[in-house]
């Protein structure tokens, strides 16, 4: 048992190590960029050398990396500083989705601008009355000709107001149960009829939108998968949640509430001397202990060519309630400073702040926290499903609300 | 990234799994619980038998000179089977207090025996109610002989040698001895715990002979070292008896039917377990760093030791009573074996200190590692 990087994968970390060395950007270099402005530069520098989107096979742009040398890429990745990306739900749901359903020319076209930055991609899946219950989404789509035509609105869409394409999964037939008349496109997020409205956050930022549809039409060729075989074309999408391996220790973590702690005071002495802040951090600290070391269980998995076990899904359920506890936290031990959110004046700029506001959408959002432990529960510890009372019936007569 | 247990260990765990299911069913945990006997012998015999009490000793002294990575899967084992026997008095404790302090002729007069069961070994701390500290020790040497009253020694009714904590002979620190407790002065009285598959005994020393083990006034320093290793081991006993714990709850909810449906469908079950599950899961993870830092002596062995201990606990804790939570009533039985769980479960959360000293600990370990 260690922690060691086999031969090849110790030369292929070497690799990146010296590739990132020599090619993060610098602050010179971004000057004058917006943040999706300098997100593409990064990419675009990745993607030219080789380092982008690793594990896709490289005729669309990719590297043919293994699963562990995505992981290692990451890793070495992070101990940079550099350009947060704005690609995630292209690379990691849309293009997945492509590669497993569209056509070849379709792959040649999209593929490498995915993996460039040079195009982005959002994810129009969520609705006003199907979250949680993604599969009873209402947008509506009608074949006219060659066509189809879509009428309705998704929401919670991120990045749906800088992005050039959209994965969308509609309801292409109301008169069957829920999950048979779904249908599954990609669109132009130019096209005539795509209305993007911001949505303001408690946070402050508007990251994700309403996105309205009216008589927007699709070519019949940006359909992925049958007529009616939405869900099952939305289930690749969905199971290309990249599992997060080790790194960490960003954000509001034990590191940031430990330094904290020794310099704020309690009874004129630091506040990492009292007992209870001790037992607290202690606890959290555990956490995120038992997080890494479950990373590299996984990361073991991968380097050995096998299927990790079910112990990463972990992540998200404790991750997200634990980051909102540890800034309230944060904010407690400054007491009324830590009210205070004037990045000018708070202390870490305000990053607490901002992260206690920010916290409630990461116990909601890409799975609930109360989804994540069902799913945890039926599909790792193989507990039955709930009852479903719209089970078999039309989706037409489902019921959506009271009266 | 080779951060898992080897094919040969692996190996390991499913033979002592197996091992263990037949050797040691639940029938034969209530039989300790509910009987006279100490300790289950006919099991203890044949667990010696496997070489599992010489897992660690080196050779020279009989032992079979394996790594931790080994015994972390014993403990495991034994902690899912509840197992009522003295291994981790004997091997966690008095094994590695000889280890780390021993003389050559201390080693070479207990080590074989240990090896080889014969003798029963265990760790003697606790004289009273609270956090043990050097200042609040009473028991210590009078004219050369020690005298001084340990409570709820473990196993201390049927062990033949003791480590014993007491005060310096100066009286302002604390030393380590070697007590033979099959001698005229030592008197043990049995005492009932919460857990009665683990023997505990008071142990009177009225001038009994005791050696001194290790350097006087090194006694503090050395217990520490002592309990950073046992809780690792005792960790990895948490964490297997925490996943038998779930398991239980998983296996009678599936089959439970209430309102038409089983009890595992619904979601406040199902939220309960999958709480569980993730403790589990961090637990685990941890006792694995606590295996490697165990295994190669690394400087993070405080901190590794702390974090499993801490993770540990508090994950047997839950799952042992949310168990009973899941078997409703029927947990609530005597006859029912949810209780095995939530006894071990306490008592391996006090042993060696409790959740509290150890998050201080912790936190301590992290000052000094400078590790964040």
């Amino acid at each position: 048992m260690d922690f060691n990087d086999s031969p090849a994968e110790a030369r292929f970390r070497e690799e990146a190590r010296a590739w990132l060395k020599a090619n993060v950007p610098t602050a010179a270099e971004l000057e004058g960029l917006d943040y999706i402005g300098k997100a593409k530069l990064w990419q675009k520098r990745k993607f030219d050398a080789g380092w982008a989107c690793l594990r896709w096979p490289k005729e669309f742009g990719g590297r043919g990396a293994s699963a562990i040398e995505q992981v290692i890429w990451g890793q070495e990745e992070s101990k940079f500083e550099t350009p947060q990306s704005v690609f995630q739900i292209g690379q990691g749901m849309a293009a997945p989705t492509l590669m497993a359903y569209a056509t070849e020319e379709q792959k040649k076209r999209f593929l490498p601008k995915l993996a460039s930055g040079e195009e982005i991609w959002c994810q129009l899946f969520s609705e006003p009355a199907g979250g949680s219950d993604l599969a009873a989404l209402r947008t509506r789509s009608e074949k006219r000709g060659d066509e189809w035509v879509i009428n309705g609105q998704k929401i919670w869409t991120s990045g749906a107001h800088y992005s050039d394409w959209g994965i969308l999964v509609t309801r292409s037939d109301p008169t069957v149960p829920k999950h048979k008349g779904l249908t599954y496109f990609f669109l132009n997020m130019k096209s005539p009829g795509v209305t993007v409205k911001p949505i303001k956050q408690i946070s402050g930022g508007a990251n994700f939108n309403e996105v309205y549809f009216t008589d927007v039409r699709i070519p019949d060729g940006q359909r992925l998968g049958a007529v009616g075989q939405g869900w099952q074309v939305s289930l690749t999408t969905l199971m290309n949640e990249r599992a997060s391996i080790g790194g960490g220790g960003m954000g509001v973590g034990f590191r940031v509430a430990y330094k904290l702690a020794q310099k704020v005071m309690i009874d004129d002495k630091p506040a990492i001397e009292d007992s209870a802040v001790r037992a607290r951090l202690a606890n959290w600290y555990v956490e995120e202990s038992g997080l890494k070391y479950t990373g590299y269980r996984t990361m073991t998995a991968l380097s050995r060519g096998q299927t990790p076990g079910p112990e990463n899904s972990i992540g998200k359920a404790v991750g997200a309630p634990k980051t909102q506890d540890m800034a309230s936290f944060c904010m407690d031990l400054l007491e009324m400073a830590g009210a205070i959110d004037d990045p000018e004046v708070a202390e870490a700029a305000g990053l607490l702040q901002m992260t206690y506001m920010a916290s409630p959408g990461g116990r909601i959002a890409g799975g609930t926290d109360e989804i994540m432990l069902n799913i945890l529960a039926e599909r790792v510890l193989g507990l039955p499903q709930d009852v479903r009372v719209d089970k078999g019936i039309p989706f037409s007569e489902v019921p959506t609300g009271r009266g | 990234m080779n951060f898992e247990f080897s094919e040969e260990q692996n190996l390991l765990r499913e033979q002592a799994n197996g091992f263990l299911k037949d050797n040691c069913p639940p029938a034969a945990v209530r039989k300790i619980l509910e009987g006279k006997k100490s300790y289950d012998e006919a099991l203890w015999r044949k667990i010696a038998e496997m070489g599992w009490t010489a897992t660690t000793i080196p050779e020279e002294y009989g032992g079979l000179g394996l790594g931790y990575l080994e015994l972390c899967v014993i403990a495991e084992e034994l902690g899912r089977a509840v197992a009522p026997v003295p291994f981790s008095s004997s091997v966690y404790l008095a094994t590695e207090a000889l280890l780390l302090a021993g003389s050559p002729a201390q080693k070479e007069e207990w080590l074989p025996k240990l090896a080889t069961g014969e003798a029963i070994g265990t760790f003697a701390f606790a004289e009273g109610p609270g956090r043990p500290s050097a200042k609040s020790l009473k028991t210590g040497l009078s004219k050369g002989r020690l005298r001084g009253t340990k409570i709820a020694v473990p196993d201390g009714d049927v062990a033949h040698v003791a480590i014993v904590v007491a005060k310096s002979r100066a009286g302002d620190k604390a030393a380590w001895y070697l007590v033979d407790l099959t001698q005229r002065n030592v008197k043990r009285a049995p005492v009932s715990t919460l857990d009665p598959t683990r023997s505990h005994a008071s142990i009177t020393f009225r001038s009994a002979d005791a050696q001194p083990l290790g350097a006087d006034g090194e006694g503090w320093a050395l217990t520490q070292k002592l309990l950073d290793r046992a809780a690792i081991l005792f960790a990895w006993e948490q964490v297997g008896g925490a996943d038998a714990a779930l398991n239980q709850a998983k296996e009678y909810a599936l089959g439970r039917y209430a309102f038409g449906r089983p009890i595992a469908s619904y979601q406040a079950i199902k939220h309960k377990l999958a709480h569980a599950y993730i403790k589990n899961t961090l637990a685990r993870s941890n006792c694995y760093y606590g295996a490697w830092a165990l295994n190669t002596n690394a400087a993070e062995l405080p901190l590794a030791a702390a974090t499993a201990r801490v993770s540990a606990t508090q994950a047997y804790y839950f799952a042992s009573k949310e168990n009973i939570q899941t078997h409703g009533g029927m947990g609530f039985t005597w006859e029912f074996d949810c209780q095995f769980h939530y006894r071990r479960s306490k008592l391996l959360s006090v042993n060696i200190g409790s959740e509290g000293g150890w998050q201080d600990r912790l936190i301590s370990a992290v000052e000094h590692s400078n590790v964040a």
